[in-house]
């Protein structure tokens, strides 16, 4: 029986050993050193904040794997030798596969900042890091203030979770407005409102110098670059991005670039090796797609389209209009197709902002087509499907604020606000005409 | 929510672990209200008891408002579930242990030993906690207070005072606020206020909760309760047309176009205190699949006995000769086997599919009904139904359903089962409310696309007990019978995944795994295996 190994068993590598065991009964090894269960990355957050506890994040009881005949292995997996089909795991032992499907993930980004390695100093990604934060900022008594660096998903989210247990939080943040290099420039401007609202000491266009360490080795204040000031702290995120996790195939003899390079099939330059989600780095982009996308749908989109291929059916990985989403304290985030940060030259933006400072959305639409381009929305819930079916249809961008209200996903009885988007769409068309 | 600036640095919000000292202060007035009824418990004779029994509900009252606008009106507005794994209350600690104990005790009392609460017998006056009521009663219905004036009192507080704490939590989504209003509203008029007008006007009349409907109010049909309908005529007959037309008319109605949640978390009493008391609970429920396959035989288990009971009880006082009356013992006992058959013959043809495996389950149910109905045909007598007397099968099911199911677990193991352990294991109402959400309606918690990410909080948060993310990461809508339409997936989904929905009875419940974001062959491919 064909042996199916699987390293790494987070939201991609699942996916592929679930979809496998529904059209196969190969044999299915999944290997972690991160856990023994598949759970949610994207959860973490919340266990710490003491909305769940670590099983919640769980999508499947414990029975589960045994039940599929899918087999969990614990172990690091420090050598991929290709020619003999086999792992080495750091412990010495070794496995060997028929196909291996690598789903390794990513490690957050580190620049060299002295003082990155001490304790105290930690990133936001494994289930390590969270035991860590508990550990180093167990309440505002232990930790007495943090510093968050890096103004991306993760770094307001670990504000986020640090403010949940009134932790005095500085926020340092490279760009002048939050994550003004993705959203428009008054989305980021509402947000850095927000997070000052939270009572977050939000610092915009600095950045990290040094961390400073105390006697036993640990952080105890970071210095700034621009201004030179010392931040005393018992806690220092580090949230500058994540890059994939490929050091352990340096030497394998697989094509890397900044992470492992695949084709349209999800397949390296290794016959029988395949990687998938946040470490698989396509050959060329996909439409306005990034070659690397560390997104937790693209992961499960791989993990199905590598399933398909093992059995039998190669097809390629496509994936559909962009979308994505998050939160950002209590302001939900959703986005359909591309709005850019800073318009593209054909691009042309509406943005409609709620006098309540909590809701906008940004409509972005071709200057001489007006074919509709995506829209970013936030506090206002919007609905994939319509506008994964306006993006497919290519509609232009009247009907898309005429018909707005068909893509709501509010909840029953939710103000609505489409009439007053209308209305001020329709008088920001009149004053550019 | 307003996000106007706000230029103050201070960082003085309560803390997720603990309790800020507005908070026990709050606490410390509440518990001087419980002191004072724990005072009147012990007999403590107290010279002007309206008074106290104002300042004892005053100050419970004024107690958990202060509480909530401490924990809420000092925030933003949003998702409040800092720390809840973090607090003993509610995250089975030794506190909710305590308070599961303590409550269940006052349910054995309440129920089992009135007198311990001070309820005077054979007509002498109330003494101790009981008699505490008694002005409020008086005031009402002119009648001394009973342990069931009492609790309904208590009662009633619980959903008032917890009911503004769940506003002021969620009062950034409508949709929470008005339910909680609703059932706020149905408490103090239907259940609390109107049956005691009513009995002042006739006191004949019995105790009728209007909102009420069997077989959770089981004792409806009781030859009592008839015999005194029949005898305070329009009124009294009207009552027991709105008994029937409740179950046969007005609840499938009502189901079909908004789902069970119409009953369930914006009318029905015990929905009321689950959402509101019981709020801080919710996450304790079990999601696991052996939860579920429990609850699907434990619930139909008791809609069973509830229905062969009523039969059984209905079938001894109703008489043999069609002449006197048309509604004899055999004409009933074939009405309830005709109606059934043609329920459960309607579902196999139009539902089959959907029922799938469940149709066995239906099947053993509907045929352990007609067996007994049988039974009954042949062993009963004026008070026997298989061969024994279907007032100890009454008595039976109110002992063990009507009051340790209901009440003493499902009440009292709130801290421990979570809110809804009775709405979800035991409540023959909403097993008949979920046969018709589950099949014949137009609810749905619709999934949006492929934006879930896994993270749990909707099944974590979700009182019944369901995997909703089970659902919600393959892409599938959320048709489950057991749903009572809480909203609370939807409110607590960082991703703005989850929303109820009534719609069209087409592509309602959707299995295979349509997930947005791929292109479309592949889902043909993963849909088609």
């Amino acid at each position: 029986m064909e042996h199916i190994v699987i390293i790494g068993n987070g939201i991609s590598g699942v996916t592929a050993a679930r979809h496998i065991r529904k059209m196969s009964d190969k044999r299915i090894t999944i290997i972690s050193a991160e856990t023994d269960y598949f759970f949610s990355r994207t959860a973490l957050m919340y266990v710490y904040m003491g909305h769940m506890k670590f099983e919640h994040t769980q999508p499947y009881e414990n029975w589960f794997w045994e039940k599929n005949n899918i087999e969990l292995k614990q172990g690091f997996v420090s050598q991929v030798k290709h020619e003999s089909n086999e792992l080495v795991f750091n412990s010495g032992e070794t496995m060997s596969y028929d196909k291996l499907i690598i789903a390794a993930g990513s490690k957050p980004n580190k620049f060299g900042w002295p003082g990155q390695d001490l304790d105290g100093v930690m990133g936001m990604y494994h289930k390590q890091d969270l035991e860590n934060l508990e550990n180093y900022a167990p309440d505002n008594k232990t930790c007495k203030r943090a510093v968050v660096v890096g103004g991306g998903l993760i770094g307001i989210e670990l504000a986020e979770m640090l403010h949940s247990r009134s932790i005095p939080v500085t926020f340092l943040v490279r760009e002048d407005s939050f994550w003004n290099g993705v959203l428009p420039a008054g989305e980021s401007a509402m947000i850095n409102r927000h997070i000052l609202n939270h009572h977050i000491d939000l610092r915009l266009g600095v950045n990290l110098k040094e961390i400073l360490a105390d006697e036993n080795g640990k952080a105890r204040a970071v210095v700034v670059q621009e201004t030179g000031e010392v931040i005393d702290c018992d806690v220092v995120g580090l949230t500058a991005g994540v890059s994939p996790n490929i050091d352990f195939l340096k030497e394998s003899g697989i094509e890397l670039g900044r992470g492992i390079k695949v084709n349209r099939f999800l397949e390296t330059n290794i016959p029988n090796i395949y990687a998938i989600g946040d470490c698989a780095e396509q050959h060329e982009s996909i439409g306005m797609r990034r070659p690397i996308e560390a997104v937790w749908y693209t992961g499960r989109m791989m993990g199905e389209t590598v399933a398909q291929t093992i059995c039998g059916n190669r097809i390629e990985y496509k994936p559909g209009h962009w979308f994505n989403s998050a939160k950002f304290m209590d302001i939900e985030y959703q986005t359909y197709g591309w709005v850019f940060g800073r318009p593209q030259e054909y691009e042309q933006q509406f943005h409609w902002k709620h006098e309540d400072d909590t809701k906008c959305i940004t409509v972005s639409f071709h200057k001489d087509t007006k074919e509709f381009l995506g829209i970013n929305t936030f506090g206002i819930r919007m609905r994939h499907e319509v506008f994964d079916r306006w993006l497919t249809e290519k509609r232009d961008v009247d009907y898309v604020m005429t018909n707005l209200a068909e893509a709501n996903f509010d909840p029953e009885f939710y103000k609505k606000h489409e009439s007053q988007i209308l209305s001020a769409y329709n008088s920001h068309q009149f004053q550019t005409a | 929510m307003s996000n106007k600036l706000n230029h103050s640095m201070s960082l003085a919000s309560p803390d997720a672990k603990g309790i800020t000292t507005k908070q026990k202060v709050a606490l410390a007035i509440g518990f001087v209200g419980m002191f004072i009824m724990i005072l009147a418990l012990v007999n403590t004779n107290f010279p002007n008891k309206g008074i106290f029994l104002t300042a004892a509900l005053g100050l419970i009252t004024l107690g958990t408002v202060l509480f909530a606008n401490n924990a809420y009106l000092t925030k933003l507005e949003g998702i409040k579930n800092d720390g809840v794994w973090f607090k003993s209350m509610s995250s089975r600690g030794v506190l909710g242990w305590l308070t599961g104990v303590v409550l269940t005790a006052f349910y054995i009392v309440l129920y089992f030993y009135p007198e311990l609460l001070g309820m005077g017998t054979n007509g002498e006056a109330n003494t101790g906690l009981i008699s505490l009521f008694d002005p409020l009663s008086n005031l009402l219905s002119g009648r001394p207070a009973s342990q069931w004036f009492v609790y309904g009192t208590l009662y009633t507080i619980a959903i008032l005072a917890f009911g503004y704490k769940f506003i002021l939590k969620y009062r950034h989504n409508r949709y929470q606020q008005l339910r909680t209003v609703s059932v706020m509203f149905f408490q103090l008029g239907f259940a609390f206020l109107i049956p005691e007008f009513m009995y002042v006007m006739n006191s004949d009349v019995p105790y009728y909760d209007l909102k009420n409907m069997w077989p959770l109010n089981y004792y409806n049909f009781d030859q009592y309760r008839i015999d005194a309908f029949i005898k305070t005529e329009t009124i009294g007959l009207s009552l027991l047309a709105l008994g029937i037309l409740s179950i046969f008319v007005i609840s499938p109605f009502l189901t079909y176009k908004y789902g069970k949640r119409w009953y369930c978390s914006w009318v029905c009493g015990c929905g009321g205190l689950a959402e509101t008391a019981g709020d801080a609970f919710r996450q304790l429920s079990s999601k696991k699949v052996s939860a579920w396959k429990l609850e699907r035989w434990l619930i139909h288990t008791v809609l069973v006995f509830s229905v062969v009971m009523t039969t059984a009880v209905v079938y001894t006082y109703l008489g043999y000769d069609p002449k006197k009356y048309w509604l004899t013992k055999d004409v009933f006992l074939i009405s309830v086997a005709v109606f059934l058959t043609l329920v459960f013959a309607g579902v196999l043809l139009f539902k089959r599919k959907e029922l799938g495996k469940d149709a066995r389950y239906g099947a053993i149910g509907y045929f352990a009904v007609i067996i007994a109905l049988v039974v009954m045909h042949f062993s009963g007598t004026t008070n026997e139904v298989f061969l024994i007397k279907a007032g100890t099968m009454r008595s039976a099911y109110g002992l063990y359903i009507g009051s340790i199911f209901s009440g003493v677990i499902g009440t009292g193991f709130y801290p421990i089962l979570g809110n809804r352990a009775w709405c979800r294991f035991g409540c023959p109402m909403a097993a008949i409310l979920g046969f018709q959400q589950r099949l014949f309606s137009k609810f749905r918690i619709t999934t949006n696309g492929g934006q879930c990410i896994s993270c749990g909080n909707c099944s974590t948060y979700c009182e019944m007990g369901i995997d909703v993310r089970s659902y919600a990461q393959k892409g599938e809508n959320i048709v489950r019978s057991s749903c009572v339409g809480c909203g609370i997936c939807s409110a607590v989904c960082p991703r703005g995944v989850l929303k109820l929905e009534n719609d069209k009875l087409e592509g309602r419940i959707n299995p295979t795994e349509v997930l947005l974001g791929n292109d479309v062959d592949l889902m043909n491919y993963v849909n088609n295996k």
